[in-house]
């Protein structure tokens, strides 16, 4: 592979030595920066400014140029509500139905997730056998794509799937698990939770793996009872692999959309519409495209997640300094 | 080949000047030291010679011509680093020629000075090893191997031996000094060990603070140090100094006694606070004399040293040849042997005549 | 329980918490494992095995047999009533509950048995009908070449541009680096997520959707991966790189001899992500890419899902050969996407 690239790199060697000779070593940095920074310009700086520029602005049309400035009529439509706790009395109540959904969705996954991560974690810490092969076990449905996941779930919890089937061999009545808003919910949580499980729990095994040694001998020289070495000594020595975890975990809750929208479709009805699958579908599925509208939820997704990586950054940055 | 000029280099980072004009001329196959406490600037220096540190003012020649503008490639010189820097995916080989290569050399040219540079320095087994598979002095050896197939008009060392164990720094130091008097380049060593200055310069420059202090041959440094700091940097172990006033052309040390000093060697003036220097080795026990109360002995068997302090407080340190019977505690008379007292008056600088 | 919590382990004999986490972990390798299985097990099962209800755990085919006089091989049953009870028949038709049967050695004669009578034969065996129809009937290649191609071409320019940026922020001191260092920062806070809408029509107005470019070049700069790269060149020290224009080296040659080869366990660890990434990506092909014959492996197993009616058949061989490579890829570097997730978080 390297040796392929070679020639090519060689060829560049050329025009690269003259801007060298020509700017000097310092500006050089500019030209090594350049490619980067332009796709970041083009794809991510721009578009956060458009955002706002469609945000505000009304009409189906596509281009700028097209559509009234409309002010914060969107923000007003997607915030109009009579009682914010029920979804039905407000104006846009799909979108309402989709920031309770969740809401619902991220405390419900969190807790799971976090719970079976510490556990599995911990026993994974212990001294086993084959540890490398259970630790794989739990990682690796990390890799798998989220409409992969989908259906293998969805193939186990169709009408005539596996889950019916062993229900029916036990004398129960087969279900249509997903076409229940409750259950489709319910699997939607687990089914995440499988997903990701692994990747929190490597995080959290990492953190257990850096406490030092000697502080247990230490503890066990003082004859701390097993319960207490955990409750004083492991837990807070883990707590900021925790707040790592959680704020990680709520990052990318709120994100959720591939592997939900490819297991339910958001059904049924609206039952497991998320935050991002609203979006997607007023400003690109649905006709009419209601680009402005797609956009003011966006800029609405993006505060919360802009405080919720600075609170990230801060975090993993005290961690750093100890 | 080439000699080296530097005329008042001085180089700046903001505000804070680490080099405030150096002048300095190395001629041509000399061996010359640069030594100074860490933080003086002597790498920097190096540096801004090699052309890796941009120059602030002043300028920099080699063999006459003003290479301030030039990269560090154009000015024809090779470096030893401090932590040997060998391209660790690389073999010896392929660290040999990589700068070679650069340079559009012919292959057979490469393979012929690679070879030539290998077996002077007894590497020509390891050329298709890689670095990590080496001990420290066989690194060692590849890093000047790779400054020696470039033949270079200047050699620059930056520290090259301080990652060493000691035996085998002594065995380096014998080697590179046998490298220059074989190829007799010009070579410019930065160490802050002052015996490694000592025992391979053709002249030292001793820097502290971004100013160079003293620069001459080794031995006039030891006998004939221009001020304080080059007094007490050169030679271990270190100078005793004493205050003393001066009175009626002899020395009154703080401590007590009166030392008369050989008529006409300095520049004395009645009355005048100076600080009185005497290498250990110049210090023999007497009836009578400056007393020092004895904390420590160092037997060594060959020799012996007595470390303690004198009724003012100022340490002394005595270098007695042979075994001594001196225990800790107990205080001996000490007499200065004044032909080689060095004396500085209150700014440090030496009192005595050229 | 207090045991089961802490880092004590069993002594020489196995404590009942050490039984505990064993029964865990198994209980684990059923969850995490056997859907996968299930799946893949599936998938080698007849258009008529995947009907059966309740379903069996292994593929089943039924035997057939060639019968002189018919065209085709004929499925063989064995009866269970009457008066050839024991005997194996081949069914020639079906008509409603009546099953027109005739015995192998003697074609000629037709007998009428009601179907409950009969009982397939059956053995165990991979039916690779699945597999042999995803690519006879459906567009497989392409959509297999289309994610492969936007992997590997996205990878390979992810790759260089990220390990330039992460250079210069590493190994030069110039005016702005911390400005760029913070632009950079700011892209981690803002993914793709919440930039769909002006991104489409960015993407859009370089002509770029339904185009495999489209979905190539807008993700190839990773806030991620420069940070990952820089993190890692920061502990290459600083004299090699002098060592190397010691040496007459030019900075790109710099970059490329010396630099990108010292680099190459975080490049590894950036190659993997990057893989899995593109591999895996969904949301962002699925708006850029609206016409079939631009599909992902992803999009295609997306848009064969009905709402009623699914061709589990096609989608279940689809699904193994869309994990497959992601299989393989963990198989043998396992170690490095553990460390490199854990080191990045993932993303």
């Amino acid at each position: 592979m390297y040796k392929l690239i070679s020639p090519l790199m060689q060829l560049v060697d050329w025009p690269m030595r003259a801007f060298q000779s020509r700017f000097g070593q310092r500006r050089l940095a500019w030209v090594f920066l350049a490619p980067n920074l332009a796709l970041f310009g083009l794809f991510v700086f721009l578009p956060v400014i458009l955002n706002f520029a469609y945000a505000m602005t009304g009409s189906e049309h596509i281009l700028l140029r097209d559509r009234p400035f409309v002010g914060a009529q969107n923000f007003a439509q997607l915030t109009n509500c009579k009682d914010y706790l029920n979804p039905n009395s407000c104006q846009l109540d799909v979108f309402w139905r989709a920031v309770h959904n969740t809401v619902w969705f991220i405390v419900l996954q969190i807790g799971f997730m976090v719970g079976f991560s510490l556990l599995t974690a911990l026993i994974l810490n212990r001294k086993i056998r084959a540890r490398g092969f259970f630790r794989a076990v739990f990682f690796f449905p990390v890799l798998l794509s989220p409409v992969v996941v989908a259906l293998v779930w969805k193939w186990i919890l169709q009408d005539q799937g596996a889950l019916n089937g062993v229900l029916s061999s036990l004398g129960y009545q087969p279900y249509n698990w997903l076409l229940d808003p409750s259950w489709a919910f319910g699997f939607s949580v687990f089914l995440t939770v499988w997903f990701h499980m692994g990747f929190y729990t490597l995080i959290l095994l990492a953190g257990l793996q850096a406490i030092p040694r000697d502080v247990y001998e230490a503890a066990a020289m003082d004859a701390a009872s097993p319960w207490r070495v955990f409750r004083k000594i492991t837990l807070p020595l883990l707590m900021p692999t925790m707040i790592v975890v959680l704020v990680l975990a709520l990052i990318k809750g709120v994100q959720t959309f591939d592997e939900l929208y490819a297991f339910t479709g958001g059904g049924p009805g609206s039952a497991t519409t998320l935050m991002i699958q609203y979006i997607y579908e007023t400003g690109f599925a649905g006709a009419p495209r209601l680009f402005g509208l797609a956009a003011a939820a966006s800029i609405l997704l993006a505060l919360v997640l802009v405080a919720l990586t600075a609170v990230q950054l801060w975090v993993t940055r005290r961690n750093a300094n100890g | 080949m080439a000699d080296l000029q530097l005329r008042s280099v001085t180089k700046a980072y903001g505000a804070a000047e680490v080099i405030k004009g150096i002048d300095l001329d190395v001629a041509e196959g000399e061996f010359c030291v640069f030594v100074g406490p860490s933080g003086c600037g002597k790498s920097t220096l190096l540096r801004m010679i090699s052309g890796l540190e941009p120059i602030s003012g002043g300028e920099v020649k080699i063999s006459g011509d003003v290479v301030n503008h030039l990269g560090p490639a154009e000015r024809g010189l090779a470096m030893v680093f401090q932590s040997y820097a060998l391209y660790p995916h690389m073999t010896v080989r392929q660290n040999l020629s990589f700068g070679l290569e650069n340079t559009r050399t012919p292959k057979a040219e490469i393979a012929e000075r690679v070879g030539a540079a290998a077996k002077m320095l007894q590497i020509d087994q390891l050329l298709d090893r890689r670095p990590k598979d080496l001990s420290g002095g066989q690194r060692q050896r590849v890093a000047i191997g790779r400054a020696v197939v470039r033949e270079p008009r200047i050699f620059l060392f930056d520290e090259p031996l301080s990652n060493l164990d000691a035996e085998l720094r002594v065995e380096m130091r014998g080697e590179i000094s046998r490298l220059h008097r074989r190829i007799g380049n010009t070579m410019i060593y930065v160490t802050h060990d002052q015996v490694e200055a000592m025992t391979m310069a053709d002249k030292i420059a001793v820097l502290r603070d971004g100013r160079l202090e003293q620069f001459g041959r080794p031995l006039d440094l030891y006998n004939r140090p221009e001020n304080l700091f080059v007094a007490g940097f050169i030679g271990s172990p270190k100078m005793n100094f004493f205050a003393a006033e001066v009175a009626s052309g002899a020395l009154k040390l703080a401590a007590g006694p009166t030392f008369a000093l050989p008529e006409g060697r300095f520049d004395l003036r009645e009355g005048a606070k100076v600080t009185l220097g005497i290498r250990p080795n110049a210090l023999k026990p007497a009836a009578a004399g400056l007393t020092l109360t004895v904390a420590d002995v160092e037997r060594l068997g060959g020799e012996s040293y007595l470390y303690g302090h004198s009724p003012d407080g100022s340490a002394i340190t005595v270098h007695s040849p042979g075994q001594t019977g001196v225990e800790p505690g107990t205080e001996i008379a000490l007499s200065p042997d004044m032909a080689e007292a060095h004396v500085f008056d209150a700014d440090g600088r030496s009192l005595r005549r050229h | 329980m207090a045991n089961f919590l802490t880092r004590t382990r069993g002594k020489e004999r196995l404590h009942w918490t050490d039984w505990l986490s064993y029964a865990y972990l198994l209980f684990g390798v059923v969850v995490m494992f056997g859907p996968v299985l299930w799946l893949a097990l599936s998938s080698f099962k007849t258009e008529a095995e995947l009907q059966h209800y309740p379903p069996r755990l292994l593929p089943y085919i039924q035997k057939t047999e060639k019968i002189p006089g018919y065209d085709s091989a004929l499925p063989i049953f064995k009866v269970t009533k009457g008066a050839l009870a024991g005997q194996e028949v081949a069914q020639v038709r079906r008509i409603g509950l009546v099953a027109q049967v005739v015995r192998p050695d003697e074609p000629g004669k037709l007998v009428k048995l009601p179907i409950a009578d009969r009982k397939p034969v059956e053995h165990v065996a991979l039916a690779t009908s699945n597999y042999v129809k995803l690519f006879k009937r459906f567009d497989f290649l392409r959509f297999l070449w289309n994610s492969t191609f936007i992997t590997v071409v996205a990878t390979a320019i992810t790759l260089v541009i990220n390990s330039m940026a992460a250079f210069a922020l590493s190994k030069y001191a110039f005016r702005g680096r911390g400005t760029v260092m913070a632009l950079v920062i700011g892209t981690l806070m803002i993914p793709q997520t919440v930039v769909l809408v002006p991104l489409f029509l960015v993407v859009r107005d370089l002509g770029m959707i339904n185009s495999l470019w489209g979905v190539i070049i807008p993700g190839a700069a990773t806030p991620t991966g420069v940070f990952l790269l820089r993190q890692y060149m920061l502990t290459i020290p600083d004299e090699i790189l002098d060592a190397a224009r010691m040496d007459n080296a030019s900075e790109w040659k710099i970059y490329w001899r010396i630099i990108l080869p010292l680099s190459a366990p975080a490049i590894a660890v950036l190659a993997i992500l990057s893989i899995m990434w593109r591999w895996n990506d969904f949301l962002w092909p699925l708006i850029a890419l609206t016409q079939s014959k631009f599909f992902t492996l992803q999009l295609a197993l997306n848009s064969f899902r009905g709402e009623f009616n699914t061709d589990w058949a096609s989608l279940l061989a689809m699904t193994v050969l869309t994990l497959l490579p992601i299989v393989a890829v963990f198989a043998f570097l396992q170690k490095y996407i553990a460390t490199g997730i854990a080191t990045t978080g993932g993303k």
